[in-house]
């Protein structure tokens, strides 16, 4: 039988960590905003049907970075969890506050017990009456867990585009200007990747991801569900209109 | 060993969740108990939903139920609603064991919304026919029992562009419905008005006039379906479906056509 080699626990877990987050670095980034109108996801995602941002429940959304296969079980795991709390309580007993403190401890318990640890960074959010009572978690690789306020910024270059999202960020803003804004931000990353440092230059919308939590979705359209998917179309009028 | 945790990955992967609860929490689910032998000799005295009236219409589907339900021979409740929207583009309405009945609703709807949840796209209406099939062959040794619960399942097909109506017997068998049908145990008066009532591409209005009334014949002979009632001021509850989508017809709305029923049939002044 083979002798393993000792390695300290700080060494094993400090290995783990930065495998993890090079693994995150390398992709796109994704940004989440509250403000007036509900919350705004927006990814910077060339495919139109692996989605980044997903619909958990009735006010509750999720957006991850990272490995598309472990972000995208961990999303099903979540409606799952969602759907049979809503289905043996009832629906308004399930918040993200619950499914983020279960993403926690299985992101967690991977980190510690599995082979390798997920390569993923996931973003919770909960749409309220008003902007106060908005909920944003953000969960990392190793199960932390963080109480936003106003935005995240996760991925690759979540330094750079977080430095402009919180310049231009107001909790008055509506749909359009958070959208505006989040494009802003994610291709003042993208144009550092190209070398092409043309400042202001926004990604096209078939590059981004868009969708909404509407706060006012039961009066204005008649749906419990405030989710709600931007397709292109939608993506081009909303960064065309005025604040 | 790969390939045994490629098929463990695979099996897992499912879209229903009547199927997740199968598997994980089995107890949830509204059918799948084992009742006592002594419960099939003499039935349970538990509320009964009653008639269900379906009917298509220039452009779309309409469903209408009464507002009662009844345990023997006592009104168990009058406010009871039988007709749900089950999601964007479909209703489903209800006879039989009132408890079972409203259950089987709720997993029939989180089944919906949750196969769109993980898929990213919504059910064919042919597949969502066919999971309710299912959901009812389920509740089969309870209905043996006398539980029994009869829907009625009517949507708008989205790719076809028309909308359709679906039947069910208590094996979770499925038939398709052309122009109209009928449920519960009002169903045959329903059923016989409706024959003289309906015709081919009724405007909206017209169709839930039509709907409104069949369900006065039916409540006028069958002790167990209620009619209008204006003294409480319980109207039907009317749902219509078409390309966008399932809309509740508001009370007031129905408190006008109800009324106008009654007052022709006042006016008549004949005994039947």
């Amino acid at each position: 039988m083979t002798q393993q080699f000792y390695v300290s626990p700080e060494q094993l877990m400090k290995d783990r960590a930065d495998f993890a987050r090079k693994g995150i670095a390398r992709g796109r980034s994704v940004v989440v905003i509250s403000c007036q109108d509900g919350i705004a996801l927006v990814a910077e995602n060339p495919s139109p049907s692996l989605h980044k941002i997903g619909e958990i429940y009735d006010k509750i959304a999720f957006a991850a970075v990272g490995k598309y296969n472990e972000f995208e079980s961990l999303r099903q795991a979540g409606v799952r969890y969602a759907d049979v709390r809503g289905y043996s309580y009832d629906r308004e007993d399930v918040t993200a506050r619950g499914l983020a403190s279960v993403y926690a401890q299985s992101l967690g318990a991977v980190f510690t017990a599995e082979q390798k640890p997920f390569e993923v960074e996931l973003a919770v959010a909960e749409v309220g009456p008003t902007p106060e009572l908005d909920h944003l978690y953000r969960l990392t690789f190793d199960g932390s867990i963080a109480d936003e306020h106003g935005f995240i910024v996760m991925g690759g270059q979540a330094e750079r585009v977080s430095a402009v999202i919180a310049e231009g960020w107001r909790p008055s803003l509506r749909f359009a200007g958070a959208v505006r804004l989040a494009t802003s931000g994610l291709s003042s990353s993208a144009d550092q990747a190209a070398d092409q440092g043309e400042a202001g230059a926004t990604l096209p919308a078939k590059a981004v991801e868009v969708a909404v939590l509407d706060r006012q979705s039961e009066t204005s359209r008649g749906f419990r569900r405030a989710f709600r998917r931007l397709n292109d179309a939608d993506i081009t009028a909303l960064l065309a209109e005025e604040d | 060993m790969q390939e045994t945790t490629a098929n463990q990955v695979a099996g897992n992967a499912t879209s229903s969740f009547t199927e997740h609860l199968q598997r994980d929490r089995p107890d949830l689910l509204p059918y799948n108990r084992a009742m006592p032998v002594a419960a099939a000799a003499a039935p349970l005295q538990v509320p009964h939903a009653t008639t269900i009236v379906a009917m298509s219409y220039g452009g779309g589907v309409l469903m209408a139920g009464d507002r009662r339900a009844t345990m023997g021979n006592v009104i168990a409740s009058r406010h009871i609603e039988k007709v749900f929207p089950a999601d964007r583009y479909s209703v489903l309405g209800i006879a039989g064991t009132a408890g079972i009945a409203i259950d089987l609703t709720r997993l029939f709807q989180v089944e919906l919304e949750h196969y769109e949840k993980i898929e990213g796209t919504l059910l064919s209406l042919d597949g969502k026919a066919n999971r309710l099939g299912a959901m009812i062959r389920g509740n089969l040794p309870m209905a043996l029992q006398g539980l029994a619960v009869v829907p009625l399942f009517a949507g708008f097909d989205t790719t076809a562009g028309v909308g359709r109506l679906f039947s069910y017997d208590v094996t979770g068998g499925r038939y398709e419905e052309r122009e109209h049908h009928t449920v519960g145990s009002g169903s045959v008066f329903a059923r016989g008005a409706l024959k003289k009532l309906w015709r081919p591409n009724l405007a909206e209005a017209e169709a839930v006039s039509v709907a409104v009334e069949s369900l006065y014949d039916a409540a006028d002979d069958d002790s167990a379906t209620g009619g209008p009632d204006p003294v409480r001021q319980l109207w039907p509850v009317v749902y219509t479906v078409n390309r966008d989508g399932a809309r509740r017809i508001p009370e007031s709305e129905l408190a006008g056509v109800a009324g106008r029923i009654i007052e022709a049939r006042s006016a008549e002044r004949r005994e039947a």
